[in-house]
């Protein structure tokens, strides 16, 4: 069963995926009722500890957080002693001498959560560690493609967009393909990243052939902060390209359901036709990561050392 | 005058390897027989050891001065010693940088006051290496200069990296050139391929390495001039080299014993003690680059041992610094893969590691010759050990290769007759 720590899907397995699935359908359940709030946590301790912007996600792991009861801190690298030079390391030990249960961590750079994790004793979960992992996210996508297919066998996924800046696609890729679906990127040369094929992807060489009968159609925001410079000529040829209207729709399967991790910009990845399409799940996405980050965080605390929570 | 006799080791000479004794006297190799009298010289018993002329690094940090807490010139110097190596070249990237002849001075005489082996500046090609204005080539030379290099910030000018080679040719004096084309390479941390991306590092291409080898090549071959390519990682680097050589280019060039041993299947990890510049790729590289050491496309082996602070390296994989400390473990990584790999001879591994080098910068020794400097190393090839970065005399204990077992240990080194080294 899922260990210490939460750092990425490329070594999770499905088990422990079907499992923080299955815990969240409980939570979903909670969250649409008048009084959300469970005991679970009471006494516990989450902190964030972001070192990027944020709103979703931050927002998302402090109500998930606060939902079961637990304490929260959120810390900024803007407003930390980060900004005097403090190691990444340092700043680990200080909030585990805090007692913190659960450290999410959010990192410019790929690999920092791992090294939090190895020198702290509080949990860490990746909260998206530079272009490597957002696991949470993964997690809530698969948690809405479950809510309307049912099963992940055969399920036919389309991620368009920068694959290349995408943790989100990774982690979406990891464990879709763990789960037995089909994943199909499509995106400019210059946002492929090499060797994504031996990791699983079929890569399609137009928009057509990434859609042609997908179950779910997914786009990744252009991140323009993670550009710099000309990896494509504009968002108006990006968007004529490699952008999806209500018309290619067409060739996905005709039950499809749309996904965003968001924020979207509109005219971009989609028009706001398939935005606001009734396929789209773009809101329910958001609901659904409360709910996942929920079980997350209650299995993880379950977990640890003097756990087992008030079942 | 002290005199030193090796008596019953395996000499290792360039045309094969003889059990024989050699004798030593006044700093100078005096004698080599079958059998020497000891009478009255100091002896070493070197039965089951085999004796190297002293290994030659010409791709060294001894970050002196400037960085004195990575390393200094006498802990280099102690850990060349350790290591198997009499002479090593240091590279100009300190603080100030050696683009000066007073740099070069000091270092001389830190490197006299250390007294364990020797140590050659290499002054930089540019002013404060920032690729704009030629360094004082021939006032650094007189000084005592073995060759120049912009090292870690390749002159990015074509025109530029063009007068250094016709200037520095007036001295005699190769341009060493780090091949990374800054703009390919674009901030990345690690190779670019299927790891890279697994690992969620940036990548840096293999071009980045190859447009500027490539760059060097056209520039050395119309210009008629010498240029000597630093540390080359990839296949297609190697495949440049290997057909500028065939086409009468004064082109030389050197490679690690990491890019013949990792693969970037290590990067996964995450672990900063195998970030490097340029970083290890894959496994045909590694196929090239040993197939270009046996051919001699690839001339000698460096270690570009690069010393750095653990808190240096304890630190998120894209701010960690680039580097390993590698001269101590530099012989038995070598011998390891590529003798007892099969892919070189004895004898051509004295060569890559010492008298190569000594060709390419016009240095003493490289050879085991009566009348020539007695610089020597005694080593058990016979024997295993695993590597541990505690053992290390280096202040750098950042490498890669702490638990691998290899087999090759040094046992004595020798500088100018005088033992600076014995296990």
């Amino acid at each position: 069963m899922l260990g210490k720590d939460l750092l990425g899907l490329y070594e999770t397995s499905a088990e422990d995926i079907l499992a923080i699935l299955d815990t969240a359908v409980g939570m979903k359940r909670l969250l649409t009722q008048n009084l959300k709030k469970l005991p679970h946590l009471q006494g516990r301790t989450v902190t964030t500890l972001f070192y990027e912007n944020s709103t979703r996600t931050r927002c998302s792991f402090e109500l998930a957080a606060k939902y079961l009861g637990a304490g929260t801190v959120n810390i900024s690298a803007s407003s930390s002693s980060v900004q005097k030079g403090e190691t990444l390391i340092d700043t680990g030990y200080t909030l585990d001498a805090m007692k913190n249960d659960i450290i999410v961590i959010r990192h410019p750079m790929g690999g920092a959560p791992r090294l939090l994790a190895s020198h702290v004793r509080a949990s860490v979960v990746n909260g998206g560690d530079g272009i490597n992992e957002h696991p949470t996210q993964a997690l809530l996508d698969f948690y809405t493609m479950r809510e309307k297919f049912g099963a992940f066998k055969g399920l036919k996924v389309a991620i368009l967009g920068d694959i290349k800046h995408s943790r989100v696609a990774k982690s979406n890729l990891y464990g879709l393909t763990k789960l037995g679906a089909e994943v199909t990127l499509f995106a400019p040369g210059t946002l492929l990243p090499q060797g994504i094929e031996e990791l699983g992807a079929k890569v399609a060489r137009s928009r057509e052939e990434a859609l042609a009968g997908a179950n779910v159609v997914m786009g990744l925001r252009i991140q323009l902060e993670r550009m710099h410079g000309g990896l494509f000529p504009s968002l108006s040829e990006y968007a004529k390209y490699y952008g999806v209207a209500e018309e290619h729709l067409r060739y996905a399967d005709k039950d499809c359901i749309v996904m965003h991790p968001g924020p979207v910009n509109r005219g971009v990845e989609f028009t706001s036709d398939v935005i606001d399409a009734p396929e789209s799940k773009i809101c329910e996405q958001v609901l659904n990561g409360v709910a996942v980050r929920m079980a997350l965080l209650f299995l993880l605390c379950k977990n640890r050392q003097g756990g087992n929570a008030n079942e | 005058m002290n005199k030193l006799l090796i008596r019953g080791g395996t000499a290792v000479f360039a045309d094969g390897c003889r059990r024989c004794d050699i004798l030593i006297e006044g700093g100078k190799i005096a004698k080599i027989a079958e059998t020497i009298a000891a009478d009255g010289a100091k002896v070493i018993e070197a039965d089951g050891l085999h004796v190297f002329p002293g290994l030659i690094d010409m791709h060294v940090h001894l970050r002196e001065p400037g960085f004195e807490y990575k390393e200094d010139i006498a802990s280099g110097s102690a850990a060349a010693v350790r290591g198997g190596f009499t002479q090593v070249c240091c590279m100009p990237n300190t603080d100030p940088v050696c683009d000066n002849a007073a740099v070069v001075g000091y270092i001389v005489a830190r490197a006299k006051a250390a007294n364990l082996c020797k140590v050659r500046p290499i002054g930089a090609i540019t002013k404060g290496e920032k690729g704009e204005q030629l360094a004082e080539m021939g006032k650094m030379k007189e000084a005592g200069a073995v060759a120049v290099s912009d090292d870690g910030k390749p002159v990015s000018d074509a025109r530029m990296m063009r007068l250094a080679m016709e200037y520095a040719d007036g001295f005699g004096l190769v341009c060493l050139s780090h091949c990374e084309d800054k703009s390919l390479a674009d901030g990345g941390a690690v190779n670019e391929g299927k790891n890279s991306t697994l690992a969620g590092l940036k990548g840096i291409p293999r071009a980045a390495e190859e447009v500027m080898i490539a760059r060097e090549i056209v520039l050395a071959e119309t210009l008629k001039k010498r240029v000597h390519i630093c540390h080359v990682s990839t296949r297609g680097g190697v495949q440049l080299v290997r057909e500028a050589k065939a086409r009468g280019v004064a082109v030389t060039a050197e490679t690690c014993p990491h890019y013949f041993t990792l693969t970037d299947d290590i990067v996964t990890s995450f672990d900063a003690d195998t970030k490097v510049n340029p970083p290890v790729r894959e496994e045909e590289d590694v196929a090239a680059v040993k197939v270009g050491l046996s051919d001699g496309t690839l001339d000698c082996i460096v270690t570009d041992h690069a010393p750095h602070h653990a808190d240096e390296k304890n630190v998120e994989y894209d701010l960690a610094a680039f580097g390993i400390s590698g001269i101590e473990t530099s012989f038995s990584l070598s011998y390891t893969a590529l003798v007892r790999g099969g892919v070189l001879t004895l004898e051509q591994l004295a060569d890559r590691m010492s008298a190569a080098p000594a060709r390419i910068l016009g240095l003493e020794g490289g050879s085991l010759c009566e009348g020539g400097a007695a610089d020597v190393m005694l080593a058990d090839l016979s024997e295993k050990y695993v590597i541990d970065a505690k053992d290390f005399v280096s202040k750098g204990k950042n490498t890669p290769f702490g638990g691998t077992e290899v087999y090759g240990r040094v046992k004595y080194t020798i500088v100018d007759g005088a033992v600076k080294f014995k296990a």
